[in-house]
């Protein structure tokens, strides 16, 4: 009963502590903001981050194809099958720390999956909507 | 005998003074990689295994010519890297490519990069490791079932999913294991 409490409260602070921005995210939500974009939005991310667009191969691909449904578990590279960590920061601390990487990443994805590069705005509101998970 | 040789590589590191710890480590990574330079010079690039490795095993430099590497590592080549965005910044790239070239199967002493490097020393610099003919003839026997039916291999080009040893830069029989088909004879 009394490592239940622990352990749930554990997990609420995990949660809280998760739901937070990184010093890494808070530089880019204002480096996004100076470019251009207004407020960021979690559900506005979410949507974007589930779109279906066609692939080069005739099949549609979301950011999801590579990282899977639950993003708490780890995805998998659809071509060459090597695995990815999880992208929610409440199961991987490693997550959101580093601004160059994730730059790195949002240009490279968003040109696969887009065919083209994220604006100030989308990438800020794909950062809300993984920032809770 | 060897207690000679060793007393003289004692007194050889004591003789560099202060950094004799240093010039002795490295006088034995030295010995070690003299005497085992049969496979591919493993990967000793942090940034090599980072940036390379985050999609596919980091291949080693010496599975491939320079003549490759120089086309593969180009900003533009990048941008389209087989069908995939795996541009970077300047300066990694720079660098990259320094590592890449210098540790090139033309560059390299290990038996296997040589081989590689007799492979290649003709014609168009190979854009995949798969294309190289020693690569080729190495793997005559596997069967499409084998690879392409495989869901665990699905292409040749991923090497670690049946050479278990494949990120040490290890290539030989003895290590080699394809997945759902192991234990049987390849042949
Ligand atoms: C964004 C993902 C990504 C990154 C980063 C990446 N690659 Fe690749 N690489 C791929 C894909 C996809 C393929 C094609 C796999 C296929 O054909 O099944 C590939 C194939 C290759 C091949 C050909 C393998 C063969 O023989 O078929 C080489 C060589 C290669 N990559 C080297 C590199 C190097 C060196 C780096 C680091 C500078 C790198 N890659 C970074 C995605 C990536
Ligand atoms: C489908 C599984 C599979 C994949 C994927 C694969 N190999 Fe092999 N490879 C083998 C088998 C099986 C042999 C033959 C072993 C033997 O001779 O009995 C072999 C042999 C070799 C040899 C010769 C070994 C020797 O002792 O002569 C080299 C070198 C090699 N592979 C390199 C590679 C590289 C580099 C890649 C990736 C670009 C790769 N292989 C991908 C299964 C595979």
């Amino acid at each position: 009963m009394k490592l239940q409490k622990i352990v749930m409260t554990a997990c609420m602070l995990l949660a809280t502590s998760a739901a937070m921005a990184t010093p890494a995210t808070d530089g880019l939500f204002s480096r996004y903001k100076a470019q251009g974009a207004a407020g960021f939005d979690a559900a506005r991310g979410d949507k974007a981050w589930h779109k279906e667009t066609q692939g080069e191969d005739g099949q549609t691909m979301s950011c999801s194809t590579c990282h899977g449904k639950d993003l708490g578990k780890e995805g998998k590279h659809h071509k060459t099958g090597k695995v990815i960590a999880p992208m929610a920061p409440s199961v991987n601390k490693d997550r959101f720390t580093d601004a160059k990487k994730i730059e790195k990443w949002f240009k490279r994805n968003c040109n696969d999956v887009l065919a083209r590069e994220c604006t100030a705005q989308e990438k800020g509101d794909y950062l809300k909507f993984l920032l809770d998970k | 005998m060897r207690n000679t040789f060793k007393t003289a590589l004692l007194a050889a590191a004591l003789l560099t003074g202060s950094g004799s710890a240093m010039a002795e480590e490295n006088f034995f990574l030295w010995l070690v990689n003299f005497t085992r330079q049969k496979e591919v010079q493993p990967v000793d690039n942090k940034a090599w295994n980072e940036e390379c490795g985050s999609c596919h095993l980091a291949y080693q430099p010496g599975l491939l010519p320079g003549k490759s590497w120089a086309k593969l590592l180009d900003e533009k080549a990048l941008a389209d890297h087989f069908g995939e965005d795996a541009s970077l910044d300047d300066d990694t790239l720079k660098a990259l490519r320094v590592y890449a070239l210098e540790n090139a199967a033309d560059k390299s002493w290990h038996k296997r990069s040589r081989k590689i490097a007799q492979a290649t020393a003709d014609g168009e610099a190979p854009l995949r490791i798969v294309e190289v003919r020693y690569i080729k003839r190495k793997h005559h026997d596997i069967t499409e079932k084998m690879i392409k039916g495989n869901k665990d291999v699905k292409s040749l080009s991923y090497c670690n999913t049946c050479h278990t040893k494949a990120e040490e830069g290890i290539y030989d029989e003895d290590t080699v294991d394809i997945p759902n088909f192991g234990g049987h004879d390849y042949d």
